[in-house]
């Protein structure tokens, strides 16, 4: 028998440009960035860096600060996300309607929003003064330049995405398998508790680790309807100062990866959960 | 447990529908049928003819539009799918894919607040009877279509409903699998003395199954009848169409002999039986390929044909044959070759005559 040589199939090459782009736009720039970290512009070891931001008090507590916006944002999001899909999961106008009208938002970008609810919700904007004239709330409706200008624009801008992310996964899901369980006894709440609910755990997760993600690195509204030097002063406020106002790349740098750190811990986390959940088909059998 | 229930009446049940353009459709036009404890009953048609439509309107997974159902003398249409409390088993099965098969069979125990030891012992039971046994931890994607087929059955029979509702359960099987089942759901409907309504679209399932069979047509019921009424006496051309009789030839009526009567087809006299719908000389008269047998040249009510293709099936062989009222479907045992003449006779019982189609 004549051994014949290994044959390396050339399509394999069709991976190379992917490839490259990986490592030029993602990779590099990580590995360039953990590096930076660890020389610090003045001196003092590898970790100077990170001993300076947890030590600091203008920058550790930017991770608390951050957390405290993004969490109740990702909860929110998601949370207001399932009822809403759960009602518009059969295709019909109000489907079509509901979702065209929050494509726009994500379409505007975190400026624009930020800059039209500057108008709508300022203390003479009209969301405040409408209350006030319809004698809801007496006293003045402070909603932009702190904490909860930062977490309805997190909102304004996250919820669409969450909600379009939650639509599909609703709506993949089987639903013979709710009539199934209607025939079985279950009335509408047990049919959502008992079949949608655990079918959809899984894809909740997922939605919930790309909000947070999405709310974690929150700058714009931060600045623009926040507090950006206390109660909104997130970590790339902390991070924007070290690399614009003091040409620290290095410190920036530590920020940043710190940021990605904080990050793929609440996704680890999450993810982890999510082995304890039923994933596989949602669909109910052949056919 | 035996059911008390003696019988459920449909009272003109219908359900209609108002399309994208407004109009009003009707999926089932007013369909009455009383079903005894104990009767399997099969709901056959081609898709679309509402036999699916009628099977959720009991079901109460869609609105009727009219009409009313009663258990006995109590009305149920009103009540929504989870307060009916009948069993229904779905064309693509719907079990749990989150939930063990136990988990999927005890699903309508859990819901009615039965215990977990209780509903557990109970589940099995059912399981056992669906010979399903051993596969109580799996999940149903870890099952053959078989066994997924025999764990939605007995999710359905185990919350011991009066009525168990079938939805083309077979239909995505393969054949020697679906023969086997029929044979059990038969045999499981004998052991549980409840009545069965079973949807299909295929005449060989509803014959082998059912103790009366409801042939249906666009939402309208066509006959009513045991299986063997159905076979062999369809009430209409619809009916005869769907049980098997591919050829319907054109007519003129000449009269009576006896309890047939004699038609002409193209110069060609044939006897047949009178059925349905004469309000004319012009007739439509129908006959089984399978019914046609050779017979000597020059017999009476025989009819010559010219054989123009042939279809070898082993047993028999399907033929086209080209006569002197048209080409017709013909099923013969024997040799026979394309360019034959031969002469082909159907007795005057199996050829049925119909006022001419409108």
């Amino acid at each position: 028998m004549i051994a014949l040589p290994a044959q390396r199939d050339p399509k394999g090459w069709l991976v190379a440009p992917a490839l490259i782009f990986i490592l030029a736009l993602f990779i590099y720039p990580f590995a360039y960035g953990l590096m930076l970290s660890f020389n610090p512009m003045n001196g003092g070891g590898m970790w100077a860096n990170y001993v300076t931001f947890f030590t600091d008090s203008s920058m550790w507590p930017t991770i608390i600060v951050t957390l405290k916006l993004a969490v109740p944002a990702t909860i929110i999001n998601v949370g207001v996300s399932v009822p809403v899909a759960f009602a518009l999961r059969r295709t019909s106008p109000w489907q079509k309607f509901a979702t065209t009208l929050l494509v726009v938002p994500v379409t505007l970008g975190t400026v624009l929003i930020a800059d039209g609810m500057l108008t709508y919700f300022s203390p003479n904007g009209w969301f405040p003064q409408a209350l006030q004239a319809l004698h809801l709330y007496g006293d003045e409706v402070r909603l932009t330049h702190n904490y909860w200008g930062v977490l309805i624009s997190l909102i304004v801008s996250g919820f669409p995405f969450a909600f379009l992310l939650t639509l599909s996964y609703v709506t993949g899901i089987d639903p013979t398998l709710a009539r199934a369980a209607a025939t079985l006894g279950a009335n509408p709440w047990q049919q959502f508790r008992q079949i949608y609910l655990p079918l959809l755990l899984p894809g909740l997760t997922m939605t919930a680790c790309l909000s947070f993600v999405q709310a974690f690195s929150v700058f714009p509204s931060a600045v623009l309807l926040g507090a950006p030097a206390g109660p909104t002063r997130v970590i790339s406020i902390a991070a924007s100062e070290a690399a614009f106002e003091n040409y620290d790349y290095a410190l920036a740098s530590t920020i940043a990866i710190v940021m990605g750190f904080v990050q793929l811990l609440v996704v680890g986390g999450m993810l982890g959960a999510r082995r304890f959940f039923y994933t596989g088909p949602v669909t109910g059998g052949k056919g | 447990m035996k059911h008390t229930f003696e019988q459920l009446r449909l009272d003109s049940v219908s359900r209609s529908f108002t399309n994208a353009e407004g109009q009003q459709l009707a999926a089932l036009k007013g369909l009455d049928l009383n079903i005894q404890r104990g009767e399997f009953i099969a709901l056959l048609g081609p898709s679309g003819c509402g036999k699916s439509t009628a099977l959720n309107c009991i079901a109460g997974l869609q609105p009727l539009t009219g009409g009313g159902i009663w258990l006995d003398d109590k009305r149920i249409d009103v009540l929504p799918p989870e307060k009916r409390g009948f069993g229904m088993v779905f064309q693509n099965y719907a079990l749990f894919p989150h939930m063990s098969v136990l988990d999927n069979v005890g699903f309508g125990l859990k819901m009615r607040g039965v215990s977990k030891a209780e509903a557990t012992k109970r589940a099995k039971a059912a399981l056992q009877l669906v010979q399903l046994i051993g596969h109580d931890a799996k999940l149903p994607g870890q099952l053959s279509g078989g066994q997924q087929q025999r764990v939605a059955i007995a999710r359905a029979i185990v919350i011991e409903p009066p009525l168990v509702l079938m939805d083309e359960p077979l239909s995505n099987l393969d054949t020697k699998l679906r023969i086997e089942m029929r044979a059990e759901i038969r045999r499981i409907h004998g052991k549980l003395e409840r009545a069965t309504i079973y949807v299909t679209h295929d005449q060989d399932e509803a014959l082998s199954m059912a103790d009366r069979i409801v042939v249906m047509k666009e939402g309208v019921v066509q006959q009513v009848a045991s299986p063997k009424e159905v076979y062999s006496r369809p009430k209409n051309l619809h009916v005869a169409r769907f049980m098997g009789f591919r050829n319907v030839v054109q007519a003129t009526l000449e009269g009576t002999q006896g309890d047939c009567v004699a038609v002409n087809a193209n110069g060609v006299r044939l006897l047949g039986t009178p059925m349905e719908g004469f309000d004319s000389k012009r007739v439509a008269v129908a006959l089984r390929p399978e019914d046609m047998e050779r017979v000597a040249p020059g017999t009476e009510n025989a009819f010559d044909a010219h054989v123009e293709v042939v279809e070898y099936g082993g047993r028999d062989s399907l033929i086209i044959i080209d006569t002197a009222f048209g080409k017709l479907w013909a099923r013969i045992a024997g040799e026979c070759s394309e360019g034959e003449r031969i002469t082909l006779r159907v007795a005057p019982s199996k050829t049925l005559v119909y006022g001419e189609e409108k």
